[in-house]
């Protein structure tokens, strides 16, 4: 896409003071999607962030767009009637793993199934926040909480997989420390045609400190983490020694050159759900990257098509012939 | 009645005025399509008429059951009418169960058509019958016509290609072709119809319409009714152009008028749900007209795209009823937060919970006015009846433009299913809604407020007006997150002057009867028939009885307060427990309301008004 106007960050700041706790890992959340924004070429006016409720859902009081902070866990039924209305906003969708996975599940399956053109950001923290630490549907079983005093009973969702067993076109995940693995998901996620599924592991520093730490620190990510990056060898570690591959119905360690090269865009999300399916703080490490990104038809675009066919084939309609339908008689 | 002779007939031709007719069966034996085609063929004839369906929830309940019977009430005239008529002149009872539950509300001395092919041991079995209703007396003081309308059937089509599972599927169209004749109605629409509607089936066109024929000459050459009655073609509605009209289809022309009025594109989410789901399947047959409709994944997905549309500028509906509005709820306190024009339409049904989903009942006015967490008034319409619903869909789309708000829209399950015939408006007179959408950037705030304390509605895309809503508080003006304490007592009564001041474009409603007097009864929604009919009879009697209808009850008009003054008492019946009785009582504390409550599901019958308003004033 060549840039027609060039924003800065800075054209994307909003006037209002961010009042995320100090070292939440949303700052680094916002300043990044503040840069790939800009650089997409579209004019502000043409972007518009959607959240539900939670602390990622302060998201777009931040940005100098259209915004619309609505209700608990419904962002993506916004976004539907929003892009059916006007499908050319580039609609992006800030939610979390309460917002997402629990109070807004349903819509969050029938927005990936319909493939909206939109982009869902799911800021991960596992961890109920804004209402000062409960367990979410992402906390791991046994997560002992403010509403867990014994351990929470829950088994957690995986965000990935969810997505993929409900038809997500697109389908990555990144770290909030990582601007530049963020920055590049962000922009194939941008440029995906159709919902963009992005899960983003995101440090809550108060209720929840270092929950990603065993993959996401600095000191132990390239070892703990494996990047997917479509159409290049599945390699990780500090040398790039270490590879993964597909053995029967599971991933297996291998050496770097024996590594299989990752493949994103079979119509099968069979291999995007092994990879899914690795536990964190396993033996093997946690992917990150681009699961999935395959090309299908979107919502908004088939139905204002499917207008159009209907006008073409019957002619613009006119109320008056609505309303002078049937059988009708006159009164004298 | 007077009797005359056509020239040729056999039989006495008996003008009635005035008929009304149930027709009943299993919910399988095509009932409603029958009395739909009675009732198309008596507008074509040109007689004023109302209708009202009756029929279970359940798609097929167990046949010959009597939880499984359908009905379809029609009444006929060549007078101005307001109801469905309170008890039937004719009786059509297909079967054992659907006689014993029509049975009682037929008028004494009424006809009634018994298909004594289904009155086997088994079928009296199904109904929970120890005796056969044709032989035990329960007829007695009726016009019995005994007619076995399977075995007829089956002659009939003998030559017919048809299986005799089929063959049976024409009874109703026999039914209706006797009914035809005894009420002398023509053939020929229904003919037209039929080959219309089965162009893919010939065999079925001809099966069908050798069926409705014979049913026809049956009536004529075996003499089973003591003569023909005709109703001759009303001449006392308005001259112009009519048709017959559903409620839920007007409501969907209603909408569609609301867009094209206002220049807007329509956009519907809704979620199917009964008895509203008939307004997402028709708009979604309008995509030449620029609707677009959602069928969403649940009620709180359907009112939240609705929003969504309604930010960029579309006329945003969502239709549901009382469980699904419940649903809508908060997100509808959002709609009133961000102040954005919407309609929710809300057609009735007999609740709590799931309730009775295809009885009538009016007990959502407190959900519309009151049902929200926080202050949150939204405008509330009620449409009076089928044809009215066109007008009130119209009038909550003007009120949603013109003040950004959300607005109620309320029908019912009376009004929705019922059908009356609609005096076509001329195009040229339907009101413009005039919509301005902000697009200058200079001065602009979110929720810096106009004369009439409307927002601006600045749609996404447009150039300098990029702004932020949500369900914060929000500064006035600015619209940024506000938390101060006179900020919220101010914006709070911003939104509630906003919403009063609507009464302001409302005329005051009025009175039909004596200007003052001993009684005035006030209605709202689909009670409007029974209630005129009652005080007309009520004033023919000589009672000082007036009455009035309430099209808006959130705001209500001004001028109330006034006209309540110059009655003794004001009676409200209402299909609830007094919820507008409560209301008045609490706008209007010092007037002497009465009650009226009704929950059985059914609309009122004139009759039983009648005999309320003659107790009251006796006292």
């Amino acid at each position: 896409m060549t840039p027609e106007a060039t924003l800065t960050k800075k054209d994307l700041k909003s006037d209002q003071e961010v009042r995320w706790c100090p070292g939440c890992g949303d700052y680094a959340i916002l300043n990044c999607v503040q840069g790939v924004v800009a650089k997409l070429g579209i004019p502000r006016e043409n972007v518009m962030f959607v959240s539900g409720i939670g602390c990622s859902s302060r998201f777009p009081y931040y940005m100098n767009t259209y915004g619309f902070h609505t209700i608990h866990g419904r962002a993506p039924s916004f976004a539907s009637g929003i892009k059916i209305a006007n499908p050319d906003l580039s609609v992006w969708i800030v939610t979390g793993d309460g917002d997402a996975l629990s109070i807004g599940g349903n819509h969050l399956i029938h927005i990936l199934r319909r493939n909206f053109d939109v982009n869902i950001l799911l800021f991960n923290n596992e961890i109920y926040g804004l209402t000062k630490g409960q367990y979410s549907p992402t906390s791991k079983r046994g997560a002992v909480t403010k509403a867990s005093p014994y351990g929470s009973l829950d088994n957690p969702f995986n965000p990935i997989s969810l997505a993929l067993g409900a038809g997500a076109t697109f389908v990555a995940r990144t770290i909030d420390s990582d601007q530049k693995h963020m920055a590049r998901v962000l922009e194939a996620a941008a440029a995906h045609k159709g919902t963009s599924f992005v899960e983003v592991y995101q440090n809550c520093v108060i209720f929840n400190d270092g929950a990603f730490d065993d993959v996401a620190d600095k000191k132990v990510r390239s070892d703990r983490t494996v990047d997917l990056v479509p159409g290049e060898p599945i390699v990780y570690g500090k040398e790039r020694d270490k590879g993964l591959r597909i053995e029967g119905f599971g991933v297996e360690a291998c050496a770097a050159s024996d590594a299989s090269v990752w493949n994103a865009g079979i119509p099968s999300p069979a291999p995007a759900m092994l990879f899914a399916s690795i536990e964190r703080g396993g033996e093997l490490p946690d992917p990150i990257g681009i699961f999935r990104s395959v090309d299908a038809p979107c919502y908004e675009d088939d139905l204002h098509a499917q207008m159009a066919a209907v006008t073409e084939k019957k002619g613009p309609g006119k109320l008056e012939d609505l309303i002078y339908a049937g059988d009708t008689w006159e009164v004298k | 009645m007077t009797q005359t002779k056509e020239p040729g007939a056999e039989l006495p031709l008996q003008v009635q005025e005035d008929v009304t007719i149930r027709f009943a069966g299993d919910s399988g034996d095509g009932m409603q399509i029958t009395g739909n085609q009675f009732t198309s063929t008596s507008a074509v004839v040109g007689n004023d008429l109302a209708t009202f369906p009756d029929f279970p929830a359940e798609i097929r309940a167990p046949a010959g059951t009597r939880p499984g019977v359908s009905g379809f009430q029609l009444h006929f005239s060549s007078k101005d009418i307001h109801t469905p008529g309170d008890r039937p002149d004719a009786l059509v009872a297909m079967n054992p169960a659907a006689l014993v539950v029509n049975i009682k509300d037929l008028k004494p001395g009424g006809i009634v058509v018994v298909n004594e092919g289904n009155f086997g041991a088994n079928d009296l079995k199904k109904a929970k019958l120890e005796t056969n209703p044709i032989e035990d007396g329960t007829l007695e003081g009726y016009r019995v016509i005994v007619v076995d309308i399977n075995k007829r059937v089956a002659e009939a089509l003998a030559d017919s290609p048809l299986s005799s599972k089929e063959v049976q599927r024409c009874k109703n169209f026999y039914t209706l072709g006797l009914m035809y004749w005894l009420y002398s109605r023509p053939l020929e629409p229904t003919m037209n119809w039929l080959a219309k509607k089965f162009a893919k089936r010939p065999e079925l066109v001809e099966a069908n319409q050798k069926a409705l024929q014979a049913g026809y000459n049956a009536g004529d050459i075996h003499e089973m009714f003591q003569g023909q009655y005709q109703v001759p073609a009303c001449n006392d509605l308005p001259a112009g152009t009519y048709r017959n009209i559903l409620g839920n289809q007007a409501i969907g022309l209603g909408l569609v008028a609301g867009a094209a009025q206002s220049g807007l594109d329509l956009f519907l989410g809704a979620y199917p749900i009964t008895p509203a789901t008939d307004i997402l399947q028709q708009l979604a047959a309008y995509k030449n007209h620029n609707v677009m409709t959602f069928q969403a994944e649940d009620e709180i997905a359907a009112v939240c795209a609705t929003i969504g549309a309604a930010f960029c500028g579309k006329l945003a509906v969502t239709s549901s009823s009382g469980p699904g509005i419940a649903l809508k709820t908060e997100a509808l306190g959002l709609a009133v937060s961000v102040e954005l024009p919407m309609v929710i339409v809300n057609v009735q049904r007999a609740g709590p919970s799931t309730g009775m989903p295809t009885k009538v009942e009016q007990a959502d006015l407190y959900q519309s006015i009151f049902g929200r967490n926080g202050e949150a008034p939204i405008p509330v319409v009620a449409a009076s009846s089928p044809a009215d619903a066109f007008d009130c869909a119209l009038e909550a789309c003007r009120i949603a433009l013109e003040y950004m708000t959300p607005v109620f829209l309320l029908s019912d399950n009376y009004i929705a299913n019922g059908s009356e015939p609609w005096k076509l408006p001329r195009m040229e007179e339907l009101p413009k809604i005039e919509v301005k959408f902000r697009t200058d950037p200079e001065g602009f705030q979110p929720f810096l407020r106009d004369e009439k304390l409307r927002r601006p509605w600045a749609l996404p895309g447009t150039p300098g007006l990029e702004h932020r809503i949500g369900g914060l508080e929000k500064e006035d003006g600015s619209g940024n997150v506000c938390y101060d304490p006179q900020n919220h007592q101010k914006m709070t009564q911003y939104r509630q002057d906003k919403v009063l001041s609507i009464r302001d474009s409302i005329e005051t409603p009025g009175v039909e009867g004596p200007e003052s007097g001993d009684l005035l009864v006030l209605g709202w929604g689909g009670t409007k028939g029974s209630i005129t009919s009652a005080t007309n009879t009520c004033r023919e009697a000589g009672l000082s009885v007036a009455n009035m209808h309430l099209r808006h009850l959130w705001p209500l008009p001004n001028g109330l307060d006034a006209i309540f003054g110059r009655y003794k008492a004001v009676l409200i019946p209402e299909i609830n427990m007094g919820q507008l009785w409560r209301v008045l009582r609490s706008e209007y504390p010092e007037h002497n309301f009465l009650s009226y409550p009704k929950v059985q599901g059914k609309p009122f019958m004139a009759s039983e008004l009648v005999e309320r308003i003659k107790s009251i004033l006796e006292k």
